[in-house]
């Protein structure tokens, strides 16, 4: 056979694909659907939350899908929508359910729940972009919600595997008020724990408390009475006092949790295994830096992209078990495959340790094993978890 | 003493086994240097600067020109290779990583991975030629033997792109597992083979059909599955075997291109990505992204000779004889 023929003969062969190029044979519908919360105010300015924090990780995968899915004929489109403060969110919630299955949430963990239970939402597939609450990943789990957002363990165990490898064994911890801290400081305790590590002080930081001075000269005061320690953890998830703590303390320590040497989903750190090709991609769409929200919310669209591509349907079942069966992986810019568990439906994925300007170490660490996949050394293993949804 | 004339003895041994000298070129992604090696003495000899972060890199047929994609410089650079001096910049699309050069010599096919595009550039009117959509982060490039084909990977689309060379075209799309990285024709061209970084995989494709053919997993004894990371590949003389970088497992895979079976893992420097032959493909150098070295294997014996040290984060390799 000559060449040219063997080109006109593959030309044939391919012909589907090249006639399908641009035109959509089978299109997958997604929502996006954000339920606004109240944001207390914080004493710094410094770095406002996006208005499209989430949203905009969502588009860039879009274009993601888009881009594959021009090449087989398939299709994605993207709604979203924004419940504001007050309205009730089931009913735009079942709406878009209404329209399509696959909805991607901005919600705290009770309307996650509320969703969850729908009866439009039984046969469904949700994605959890925003929560990290553990009773999500535990007890409390629902067969149609998956967490492309790590559980807050999943980042406090990160945070412990660096205490265990550095020796930084004797702790202390300074806690907001908020409730965001409260459910880090908790993380932070289970870590400690799991990790055989000590905390031996623990302290509130209570903004509504007799602070006559700024925090810049209160913080050497407030933690001289910690005495001598290796590391202080901050819980500070809204990120209001934090800040001001690093170089102000009494001991000359290193800072870590929410501030300092802290643990993210993404960061615009990162820029390892094609990292920086994402983070790129994304600033040019969005003008800004991606958020660990905006990668969770990339990684739900891209999850259902990738699931079509390898199985050509949109039917909710076929993706579903796909999703959660051996054959997916994602290739999510983290050095590995991310793939979910099936215990608990949470995203299997490395955790950045980084400080605000490089990429300190990638969690898990070297020499934390595991019997499966080194992975599952954070957060909620399949022994550990109540999960009886799967 | 006797340290110092072993190893003198070993030099020369290595001297004596190679059939003609030559130089084995290096593009450091950190240090914007190319290095160049002496396939004899197994030294660097001379060092060059580069545009920003340099990663792919070849030798037009008679060594003359070098090319070298300065991707963050958003060019192709083309360097007298005797001088060491950058001649000029080819227009390259922006972030180009890989290409390779069609066997006419002169057009480069350009993988622009911020673009989703595959760029085709005249290297003597420096013009370019066309611009092919592809999927998202283009990377692996192949050229058929008989310059038909042109291969584009995609990252995150994972699939293989078949380019038509005569109308600059696709032609078919296929998927492959994720995140491929590398694609070469083997066997006359009538394979493609395509690597899956986090799909630890090889695919080998029929190409008259485009159909997979065999599909190759790689397995590290003692390394988690997620870390064997199959990257760049090269096939030894007459394409019995292909010699497969593992990325993170710091391992080379030597895979039989008749049985598809893999067999031997040899260790070599901290994230290998590519590799590049000596003019008798009687020695393979490899580039070790993280500990910043090239690894020296006899093919022969399937042994790690030496690991010599070059700049930050070396990435490409292109061979060339002795001038």
């Amino acid at each position: 056979m000559t060449v040219n023929h063997m080109i006109r003969t593959s030309w044939a062969l391919a012909l589907c694909l090249v006639c399908s190029v641009g035109r959509a044979e089978i299109t997958l519908d997604v929502g996006y659907l954000k339920i606004a919360v109240p944001t207390p105010p914080t004493l710094s300015d410094l770095d406002p939350i996006p208005e499209n924090n989430g949203l905009a990780g969502a588009e860039t995968g879009l274009q993601d899908n888009l881009t594959t899915g021009k090449f087989l004929g398939q299709g994605y489109t993207l709604t979203h929508e924004t419940v504001p403060e007050g309205d009730d969110p089931l009913a735009k919630a079942a709406e878009m359910l209404a329209a399509s299955p696959f909805l991607i949430l901005d919600a705290p963990a009770e309307t996650l729940l509320a969703i969850a239970d729908l009866p439009q939402a039984q046969n469904a597939l949700l994605f959890n972009a925003t929560a990290g609450d553990l009773s999500l990943r535990d007890a409390d789990c629902r067969a149609n919600l998956l967490h492309t957002l790590p559980s807050d363990v999943m980042r406090t165990d990160a945070l412990a595997q660096v205490l265990v490898k550095k020796r930084w064994n004797d702790l202390v911890m300074i806690t907001g008020v908020f409730p965001k801290d409260i459910a880090y400081a908790e993380a932070i305790r289970r870590s400690l724990r799991k990790f055989g590590l000590t905390l031996s002080d623990e302290k509130i930081w209570d903004a509504g408390a007799d602070m006559r001075r700024t925090a810049a000269q209160e913080i050497p005061l407030f933690t001289q009475d910690f005495g001598d320690y290796d590391a202080l953890i901050i819980a500070d998830e809204l990120h209001d006092f934090g800040r001001y703590v690093l170089y102000n303390t009494w001991a000359a320590r290193p800072v870590v949790g929410s501030e300092g040497l802290s643990a993210r989903t993404w960061y615009p750190v990162i820029e390892q295994w094609g990292a920086s090709q994402l983070q790129s991609r994304f600033e040019e769409q969005h003008n800004r830096e991606m958020t660990s929200q905006d990668y969770a919310a990339w990684a739900a669209i891209r999850t259902l992209g990738e699931a079509m591509t390898r199985t050509n349907s949109t039917d909710i079942k076929t993706l579903r078990d796909y999703i959660l069966s051996d054959a997916f992986e994602l290739a999510g810019f983290k050095g590995r495959p991310l793939t979910y568990r099936t215990w608990n439906g949470q995203l299997r994925q490395p955790i950045a340790l980084v400080h605000p300007r490089a990429l300190v170490a990638q969690a898990p660490l070297e020499g934390f094993l595991h019997q499966t996949n080194e992975l599952d050394s954070l957060g909620l293993d399949r022994p550990e978890s109540k999960c009886e949804a799967y | 003493m006797k340290a110092l004339l072993s190893s003198t003895s070993v030099v020369c041994a290595m001297v004596a086994s190679t059939a003609w000298g030559g130089e084995i070129w290096v593009t450091n992604e950190k240090d914007d240097t190319v290095s160049v090696i002496d396939t004899d003495t197994l030294e660097v000899i001379k060092t060059y600067e580069t545009g920003e972060r340099p990663r792919g890199i070849t030798f037009s047929k008679d060594f003359s020109r070098l090319y070298i994609c300065a991707s963050d410089s958003d060019a192709v650079q083309v360097m007298d290779p005797e001088t060491g001096k950058i001649l000029h910049d080819l227009p390259s699309g922006e972030d180009p990583e890989q290409f390779v050069l069609h066997p006419d010599d002169t057009h480069l096919y350009i993988a622009n991975e911020d673009d989703a595009i595959t760029t085709v550039v005249n290297t003597q009117t420096r013009k370019v030629v066309a611009q092919i959509d592809v999927g998202v982060e283009p990377e692996g490039m192949a050229v058929s033997p008989d310059g038909k084909i042109a291969i584009t990977t995609s990252e995150t689309t994972n699939m293989a792109h078949w380019i038509d060379t005569q109308t600059q075209q696709l032609f078919a799309n296929t998927l492959v597992d994720s995140r491929p990285r590398h694609a070469e024709f083997a066997k006359d061209g009538s394979e493609m083979w395509v690597s899956s970084e986090i799909g630890g995989t090889l695919t080998v494709f029929d190409t008259a059909t485009q159909t997979e053919r065999a599909k190759i997993s790689l397995d590290v004894k003692g390394v988690h599955p997620d870390r064997v990371q199959p990257v760049g590949f090269e096939f030894t003389t007459n394409d019995t075997h292909a010699f497969v970088a593992l990325g993170p497992s710091n391992h080379i895979a030597v895979v039989n291109a008749g049985t598809f079976e893999v067999e031997e893992y040899i260790l070599v420097g901290r994230r290998v990505w590519h590799m590049a032959f000596n003019a008798d493909k009687s020695r393979l150098f490899t580039t070790n992204g993280v500990s910043g070295d090239v690894t020296v294997i006899d093919v022969a014996s399937r042994k790690a000779l030496k690991s010599i040290k070059v700049g930050r984060f070396p990435w490409g390799a292109a061979f060339r004889p002795s001038p």
